[in-house]
């Protein structure tokens, strides 16, 4: 297995290198093609080949245990490995996968489940009790996996196997949205028993080959996949947690595709021909949080200055290389249920005084707790300082530890960077906005708009439940804690033969790292 | 030649003293570990810090125990042989070490390899030629390379060997390095950039002290030749002190060549120290600490060793 590793190690570099000098050729001759045109252009899948993908990872304790995924890069190897029963589509709108269908009963707190016939790769079929298993597996009350929060509403112990291929949810309370729990990142299916996943079976498009922990992951493809074999032979995974390392490696023709740019590589490269920059717009939300349950935000007279202090074109342009694109003060901008009607906010100095004179609040001094825990975070907070102090308001920027930033702002402090990656809007206000949400980092506990969200998932009718949302979200844009100034682009760049890369989906959706659906040219 | 008689109480003083360093050095990053911000279950919680997640993750890691007990614990089984297992996978830290170790090794080696007869060479050519033009270029070049930081100057070979000129491969992306030994080529010269200045110029000055020394006007005037006296008489003498920068380099080699690591993506012990930080996992940082810590130690008595061989009057053994 060694030999046949390191043989194809050598031959993918050949190939690597002898199809860069293509792809020059190729750009000279083509000239005018923009990237876009190339990949959007519907093409005939080609058959074969091995691609190597670079994302930043884990390094040596990496897993391939699914429900332990925390990272992109866990992310894209378990949905090569494995599926879930929905993922989201790019309006983060769970769409069926595993399961082939769902439907409520009329109090929408029991969910029938009918499985597609779908194989792990040992040739089993994907059954209800693989289902059940799964899930119990990852909400096991001494179990610490990331979806355990998100399969909360179900009630496990009273849910049950109709057949092998009809599952029964019980929730403990009504829950329209369902389908996104299903969808929830981490929630794949494994087969029934499953505990080890040094060599894992999974239902997915790929099939284990080797696993280097910290350095490489090699799959191939599955010909029986459900939803037809991927195009591609083979699948590399390859780890480099530097940014420059993972261009120098999609330039120099040792990888085909490097998952997540700086902006401002993006626009060195982008255009030159040597690679292809793909934009997924919507991928993640950048904001501040002000604690609404303290001073000086727990005047919403005070939040609502601090909405009018921020120039979102400026922080776009300056924290994101002007890479996405300006917020709206709430989550989720292109959503499913999004309030696109709304004003779009703006710079007003003005009213911002007038509005902390009001709250008695001039000479307001905060802290801004930021840390360079995502791209963006320092630079937004230094230029949210300089727009604050136009109105008055001296912002000191305190730069804290990036492995424990997101516990040291949940409870503590007033006023820091936050950002988040896509994720329904639904799901963001129940893990982040009701009373008893357990990352509640805005301390947004307002029992009214407990009752609309518990009103909202008794709602059978869409458009009625998409109005309730509304009035949430408006209650949110007038006062709430989120200061969301701008949506940044996921940057990913390829190697130009490199076809099928979705341009829409979302980091974290069904289209985005799909590798079953891409090919070599 | 040379006699190596009573260096057994001195080299047992030395590994008594060099187990001593370990132990130290493994309590002191135990505490320092420990006095981090955050461990392992705030770091793996990640961006979603529900405090009863972390809590439970806490309890499965065995974090809510005192730090003492946990020491001990380890301490228990490193004398047995056994350095744990991870926080976060829950493989054993050997694992982690000899996967790191290959990498980090075959780069130290390949390195070194290069390092010894080039500066031996740089230095020697340079004090022979003392005060000419040769010797005044191979100083200002020396200066100058030292005064690049790894970073930039694994940057600019990168962009130019890997890049424009694409004769190697910019970085070890997904590479075998035992395999694809061209991968290695721009990290060993990177990390040669630094440590060939100062020891070439340790030699030069070596050398220099030594030329002009009475035993090598003696050995002149009985008639021995000049390339035997440069070889076989001066530069024993001067390559003395460079061996304790040599013993550093090495030292340097294995744990600090970090940057080097993350630029071309080579995953070993450096990277795998990086991440088990970032990670607080205690267990894998504290089986690096001591692998380090014996490193350091080993190579450091064999620099005292081939110092004392080279130059036994100028006792510059500690």
């Amino acid at each position: 297995m060694n030999d046949a590793r390191s043989s194809l190690a050598r031959r993918s570099f050949l190939i690597a290198t002898g199809a860069t000098a293509l792809a020059f050729t190729a750009a000279c001759g083509t000239g005018t093609t923009t990237p876009d045109a190339k990949n959007a252009a519907a093409g005939t899948p080609k058959q074969g080949g091995r691609l190597r993908a670079a994302f930043a990872g884990g390094g040596a304790s990496e897993t391939l245990d699914p429900h332990a995924a925390n990272l992109f890069v866990d992310a894209a190897r378990a949905k090569a490995l494995f599926d879930k029963l929905a993922d989201f589509g790019a309006d983060l709108a769970a769409v069926p996968r595993l399961a082939e269908k769902w439907e409520p009963n009329e109090a929408l707190d029991t969910w029938r489940i009918t499985l597609r016939k779908a194989a792990f790769h040992d040739g089993k079929p994907v059954t209800a009790e693989d289902i059940l298993y799964s899930y119990r597996r990852i909400a096991d009350p001494k179990g610490t996996f990331r979806a355990k929060a998100s399969l909360e509403p179900i009630d496990l112990d009273a849910s049950r196997a109709i057949d092998a291929s009809t599952v029964e949810f019980k929730l403990k309370r009504p829950y329209a949205e369902f389908p996104n729990i299903l969808a929830a990142f981490g929630a794949y299916i494994v087969p029934k028993d499953a505990s080890a996943f040094d060599k894992p079976i999974g239902s997915g498009p790929f099939s284990f080959v080797s696993f280097k922990p910290g350095s490489s992951l090699v799959v191939k493809r599955n010909d029986a996949y459900w939803e037809g074999a991927p195009h591609l032979d083979e699948l590399e995974f390859v780890v480099a947690s530097e940014e420059s390392a993972r261009v120098s490696a999609l330039l120099g023709g040792q990888v085909e595709y490097a998952h997540e740019l700086d902006p401002a590589t993006a626009r060195t490269h982008e255009g030159k021909g040597k690679i292809d920059i793909v934009r997924l717009p919507g991928s993640a939300m950048q904001g501040f949080v002000m604690k609404t349950d303290r001073p000086p935000f727990n005047d919403p007279r005070v939040r609502q200055a601090f909405f009018l202090i921020a120039d979102r074109k400026e922080l776009v342009d300056g924290a994101l290389s002007g890479a996405g694109e300006v917020g709206n003060d709430l989550f989720g901008k292109g959503y499913e249920y999004y309030p696109a009607g709304l004003p779009q906010r703006t710079q007003d100095l003005d009213k911002a005084r007038a509005l902390l004179k009001e709250a008695g609040a001039e000479g307001l001094k905060v802290t801004l707790d930021t840390a360079p825990a995502a791209t963006g975070f320092v630079e937004a907070a230094g230029i949210f300082k300089e727009q604050a102090a136009k109105a008055g308001i001296t912002v000191e920027v305190k730069v804290g530890n990036k492995d424990t930033y997101w516990k040291d702002i949940l409870s503590s402090g007033t006023f820091a960077s936050y950002r988040s990656g896509a994720m329904p809007i639904e799901s963001h206000i129940s893990q982040r906005l009701l009373t008893g949400s357990t990352t509640n980092a805005t301390k947004w506990q307002q029992k009214d708009f407990d009752d609309l969200y518990q009103q909202a998932q008794s709602t059978r009718d869409a458009t009625q439940r998409g109005a309730l949302y509304e009035r949430m979200q408006r209650r949110l844009y007038d006062e709430g804690g989120f200061l969301i100034w701008g949506f940044a682009d996921w940057i990913i760049a390829t190697a130009p033969k490199v076809h099928g890369v979705s341009k829409q989906a979302p980091a974290n959706t069904l289209d985005w790292a799909r590798f079953d659906k891409i090919w070599l040219a | 030649m040379a006699r190596v008689t009573p260096h057994l109480p001195w080299i047992g003083r030395r590994l008594l003293l060099g187990l001593g360093q370990t132990a130290a050095v493994v309590l002191f990053i135990f505490a320092l570990t420990e006095a981090l911000p955050g461990d392992a279950a705030v770091a793996l919680a990640g961006d979603q810090p529900d405090p009863a997640r972390i809590a439970r993750i806490r309890e499965a890691m065995g974090l809510d125990r005192p730090a003492a007990e946990r020491l001990m614990d380890w301490v228990g089984g490193l004398l047995q042989g056994d350095l744990g297992t991870s926080l976060v996978s829950g493989r054993p830290v050997t694992g982690y070490l000899t996967a790191g170790l290959g990498p980090t090794l075959l780069l130290a080696a390949a390195t070194l390899t290069l390092l010894i007869p080039l500066s031996l060479g740089l230095g020697v050519l340079a004090a022979r030629r003392e005060g000419g033009r040769l010797d005044r270029t191979v100083s200002a070049l020396t200066l100058a390379a030292h005064a690049v930081p790894e970073f930039a100057i694994g940057v600019l070979l990168a962009t130019l060997f890997g890049l424009w000129l694409g004769w190697l491969p910019p970085t070890a992306v997904g590479a075998d390095p035992f395999t694809e030994p061209a991968v290695l080529i721009l990290p060993a010269v990177v990390l040669l950039s630094r440590p060939v200045c100062t020891i070439s110029r340790l030699v030069r000055a070596g050398m220099i002290d030594a030329m002009a020394s009475p035993y090598v006007a003696q050995a002149r005037r009985y008639g021995v030749s000049g390339a035997r006296v440069t070889w076989a008489h001066a530069l024993p003498n001067a390559f003395a002190p460079a061996t304790q920068q040599l013993a550093r380099t090495c030292d340097w080699l294995l744990s600090g060549v970090i940057v080097v690591e993350a630029l071309f993506v080579i995953p070993g012990l450096g990277t795998v120290l990086i991440e088990a930080v970032a990670a607080r996992d205690l267990p894998v940082v504290q089986g690096m600490a001591v692998v380090f810590g014996a490193v350091t130690v080993a190579v450091n008595l064999a620099a005292d060793l081939a110092a004392r061989r080279f130059a036994p009057r100028s006792e510059v053994a500690a």
